[in-house]
């Protein structure tokens, strides 16, 4: 059989394959750091350009029978962009530690791109193979990622970064086993794959469609970093390199959502779905409480971030919306978090203990109000009123569909989290009390342009979208 | 738009930019940014006060059968289509004298910090937060539309909490913390109820939902449970109050005043027009609950201000007191309790405004609040201890002093609504406020009269500063000018709290 391909709405995944196999030919044929870092954030530009240029259009493609593998839709566009921007934005905060060559910069342009055509993928996947594959194309070039750590001759060598990436595969691969194992059962039961035609098994086996739906939904939950799959998030982050850890908390995660939103609108998981909000956001909250370092604080944060966003999707189809917006609005926040870490820390630093913030905001203002934003934004409050909106988005869609007591639980859960927002955030502004006068000198460190450049577009973004939060609204419905 | 839409705009706005500019002045030009911060603070009283003149002669409630509550001016532009957000502001009799207030009591504090910028960090930032919270308390009491409210409501949360953290006493960091997280989780109770409301109604028009909208019964119990718990947190209502005493304690001078002055009126605000407007069933099933904390407040924070021996904790514990009159007077739902009501609310906010000013500069000189080491105040700085009897007297609520409508008139329509339970409450309130009297006495017997205390005696800086007359004149005269005059304040109310009330019957 023939398939007709509809080039012009695959352009998106062929300009994110182009750049990967650009940055690879660029790294064999001049083997320097400019240009490889140029061609990747190009490509990657490129990328999202493709995205919004064939976002308007309805266009399907890789069609069978009428049900379609490849379907062009405003969410996807939205994610395509993201993934692509992300990608610019973990680049620029990786370069002045590509610069003191603290990972070769060669392998990893060529990884992350690579996770960036995974990423590109998920949200036009219109079947069940393509999103897999995509996910998994998302996730195994940050195995290497999490431990790719060059040391200098005569520092000191760790094996953090390489227990991380270990601890990070290993479950990886588990989750992605029951995954799988959760596709095939709801093959089996119901012979469909395309999203279009999901949906749970009629007579004997709608049983096994029940499990293999909830399969999936736990393997995917695991992306998200959601409870009982969470435990691999703090030790990850906290391992791999600073802009890693931004990535894997907003890219990774966000394409953990979109596998999950492409899912759960077809199968009734609403219960199950529930339960694992409910735990992922109280677990992720009460943990994060106790946390010294920096790193492990955003972790857990994030873990709680995923319950929130998870929990709209209990909801079924109906909470889709709202549950991409929160996480546009959350990964948008999340990512100006970390760059301010790296803005505040030496090239290739990890993210280190919060008492080493003390008084960070009071050297660097700017930074400071940037992760005051960022942190307010993740409590849900003003300044951060791109997290007000967010937290409102999801309230509203709970209520609306009958789910008040989730709504119940989110807001308060949204308590708990101000406690420990605002303990990092108060720490930043924190005068010399109890700590050596030697500390307190400690030297800004000068901010790279390219990190920079990044944290400026972001920040300016989260406050844009914060008036303007109808804008994102628009394009993920439209 | 029209002038007077551009008017009711920049009373949001000044400030808003205000503190932007005062944000990115250099560090350098502290002095000048605190300036400039006061000349916004100032510019935005203007178009306050001017807004006072839009208000149409007093029409004849229900008469042409319209929109209960019509506002004297309103503004209105698309939002947030998805959440059904419009940015609606407008003014009415019963936000007015908030209004004023608060642009007020900000211009007082900026200039303070031009005088005196306490220990912590620098007066920049503190004239910026100033400003941030004059517009996250406009905004809230401007507000037309239940989701701008909910937003404008949370505006104040982060920059109240700094101004506690950054500048406050000893053990700011705790009291900061208490507070914000206390506040924060009223504040989630009222997202829940403003979307209970918004999802029911499909609308988030305080206009079109003033009166309730037809709303079930079921959903105006559970809105006005969740709207009464949020809002009994904020005011605050016994037994929730207990964020309240230590912020204030810990709060620096200015931060006290706004906090007891103009904050606290969000709560009884919010109350008034969000409770009892968009939930009337609510309010009417909840109301006897809601009249037994209030009354429980005035005696137990009268009880509790006997016996205290810190001057600022004594006045934030007669906040309690106070406030529940305050709600006393809503939860009768009648047109005197609400008037009570409206008028106590802004009595409370000058009165209290004045008491902290007074205590702080009493604390600053004497470096400690401890009623057993002040003593004798009258002795070796007259003015000042002149000043704090007057005061305490508006407080304790003398006839004459704007303290006491507010409470008067809570007790008589407690009366007037009648039955047994509601003539229980009056008489119990009625004792609350002689105790009321009686610890504001012993406050003036420890702190101004008797000898002098050796603190006290060695004074560093007895007289007053031209800027502390300055700001605190206003608040004197206007307790006395509304004592005399309380029709200043009610006169404007007359028609939107006759149109609240007017639906319960």
């Amino acid at each position: 059989m023939i398939q007709q391909l509809n080039h012009v709405a695959l352009l998106p995944l062929y300009a994110a394959a182009g750049t990967v196999i650009l940055v690879l030919v660029m790294e064999l044929a001049l083997g320097r750091r400019g240009p490889v870092l140029g061609v990747a954030v190009f490509g990657s530009l490129a990328t999202a350009a493709c995205a919004i240029a064939v976002g308007g259009r309805s266009t399907s493609t890789f069609c069978t029978g009428g049900n379609c593998s490849w379907v062009l839709s405003p969410f996807a566009t939205v994610a395509a962009v993201l993934f692509a921007l992300l990608t610019v934005g973990v680049l620029a905060l990786s370069a002045p530690a590509l610069r003191e060559g603290i990972a070769p910069a060669g392998e990893f342009c060529f990884l992350l791109t690579s996770s960036m055509a995974g990423g590109v993928v998920l949200g036009y996947a219109g079947d069940l193979i393509t999103l897999i594959v995509g996910l998994e194309t998302l996730t195994l070039p940050l195995y290497v990622l999490v431990g790719l750590r060059r040391f200098a001759p005569g520092e000191r060598v760790t094996t953090t970064g390489a227990s991380a990436a270990v601890t990070f595969f290993v479950i990886s691969v588990v989750s992605t086993a029951i995954a799988l194992l959760g596709a095939a059962l709801l093959y089996a039961a119901t012979g469909a794959l395309h999203f279009a035609v999901l949906g749970g098994g009629s007579g004997v086996l709608a049983p096994l469609a029940t499990v293999g739906g909830s399969l999936i939904v736990v393997g995917f939950a695991f992306k998200v970093a959601a409870v009982p799959l969470h435990a691999w998030a703090p030790a990850t982050y906290d391992g791999a390199p600073v802009p890693i850890a931004a990535y894997l908390s907003t890219a990774s995660k966000l394409g953990g959502v979109v596998a999950l939103a492409a899912v759960i609108a077809h199968l009734d998981t609403g219960p199950l779905v529930a339960v694992l909000a409910v735990l992922t956001m109280t677990v992720g909250n009460l943990v994060a409480l106790r946390q010294t370092r920096m790193v492990r604080l955003l972790a857990w944060s994030s873990v709680a971030q995923a319950g929130y966003i998870i929990a709209p999707l209990a909801v079924g189809a109906r909470g889709v919306p709202a549950a991409a917006a929160y996480a546009v609005f959350y990964v948008l926040l999340e990512f100006v978090a970390f760059g301010v870490i790296v803005a505040l820390r030496p090239a290739g630093a990890d993210g280190g203990e919060i008492a080493a913030y003390r008084g960070a905001a009071r050297r660097s203002p700017w930074l400071g109000a940037a992760l005051v934003l960022a942190f307010a934004g993740l409590a849900g409050l003003p300044p951060g009123l791109a997290g007000l909106f967010a937290k409102v988005t999801i309230v509203d869609a709970l209520i609306d569909t009958g789910w008040g007591w989730l709504a119940g639980v989110v807001a308060l859960n949204a308590v708990i989290a101000l406690a420990y927002y605002i303990r990092a955030a108060a720490i930043l502004y924190a005068g010399p009390v109890g700590i050596a006068v030697a500390d307190l000198r400690a030297p800004k460190l000068p901010v790279s342009w390219p990190v920079a450049t990044a944290l400026v577009a972001a920040s300016a973004f989260a406050v844009a979208l914060g008036f303007a939060p109808q804008l994102l609204f628009d394009s993920l419905i439209r | 738009m029209t002038w007077q839409q551009a008017l009711l705009i920049s009373v949001v706005a000044l400030p808003a930019v205000g503190a932007l500019v005062v944000a990115l002045l250099p560090a350098g030009l502290d002095r000048q940014a605190r300036i400039v911060a006061t000349i916004f603070a100032g510019v935005t009283l203007l178009p306050a006060v001017l807004l006072g003149f839009q208000r149409p002669p007093l029409r004849h409630p229900f008469a042409d059968g319209s929109t209960p509550v019509r506002p004297w001016v309103d503004f209105s532009v698309g939002w947030v289509r998805a959440l059904h957000i419009d940015f609606h502001l407008g003014v009415d009799g019963v936000s007015y004298p908030l209004v004023l207030l608060t642009a007020l009591l900000t211009l007082l504090c900026c200039g303070y910090t031009i005088w005196k910028v306490p220990a912590g960090g620098s007066g920049r930032t503190l004239a910026a937060l100033l400003l941030v919270l004059e517009v996250g308390i406009l905004g809230t009491f401007l507000a037309l539309d239940l989701v701008l409210f909910f937003v404008f409501f949370e505006v104040v949360l982060l920059p109240m909490y700094a101004v506690i953290a950054g500048w406050g006493g000893e053990r700011r960091r705790a009291a900061a913390r208490k507070f914000v997280l206390y506040t924060l989780f009223g504040s989630v109770l009222l997202l829940l109820g403003v979307f209970t409301v918004v999802v029911a109604a499909g609308t988030g028009d305080l206009l079109a939902l003033a009166g309730g909208f037809g709303l079930s019964r079921n959903t105006q119990y559970a809105a006005f449970a969740l709207f009464a718990v949020a809002f009994a947190v904020k005011a605050p209502l016994w037994p929730l109050h207990t964020w309240l005493p230590d912020a204030h304690t810990e709060a620096p001078t200015v931060g006290s005043v706004i906090l007891a002055g103009v904050l606290l009126k969000m709560g009884t605000y919010g109350l008034i027009r969000v409770g009892v407007g968009v939930a009337p069933l609510g309010a009417a099933w909840a109301a006897p609950a809601l009249g037994v904390l209030a009354v429980a407040a005035i005696v137990v924070g009268s009880l509790v201000c006997l016996r205290q021996v810190e001057l600022k904790r004594l006045i934030a514990y007669s906040s309690v007191g106070h406030m529940g009159f305050v709600l006393l007077g809503i939860a009768t739902l009648t047109v005197t309790g609400i008037q009570a009501a409206l008028i106590g609310n802004v009595a409370h906010g000058v009165i209290t405004g004045l008491l902290f000013f007074l205590a702080g500069a009493i604390k600053d000189r004497a470096h400690t609040g401890s009623l057993a080491d002040l003593g004798g105040l009258r002795e070796s700085a007259p003015r000042l201890a002149g000043l704090l009897g007057f005061a305490a007297i508006a407080s304790l609520g003398l006839p004459g002093l704007a303290g006491f409508w507010g409470e008067a008139f809570a007790v008589v329509a407690a009366v007037e609504r009648g039955g047994p339970l509601w003539l229980t409450l009056a008489a119990v309130a009625a004792v609350g406020g002689a105790l009321t009297a009686a610890y504001f006495l012993r406050l003036l017997r420890r702190v101004t009269h008797g000898p002098a205390s050796p603190i006290i005696s060695a004074l560093p800086q007895p007289r007053l500063a031209g800027i502390e007359w300055a700001a605190w004149t206003p608040l004197a005269l206007l307790a006395l000018v509304i004592g005399l005059v309380p029709a200043l304040v009610l006169a404007a109310a007359a028609d939107p709290v006759a149109a609240l009330t007017g639906v319960l019957r």
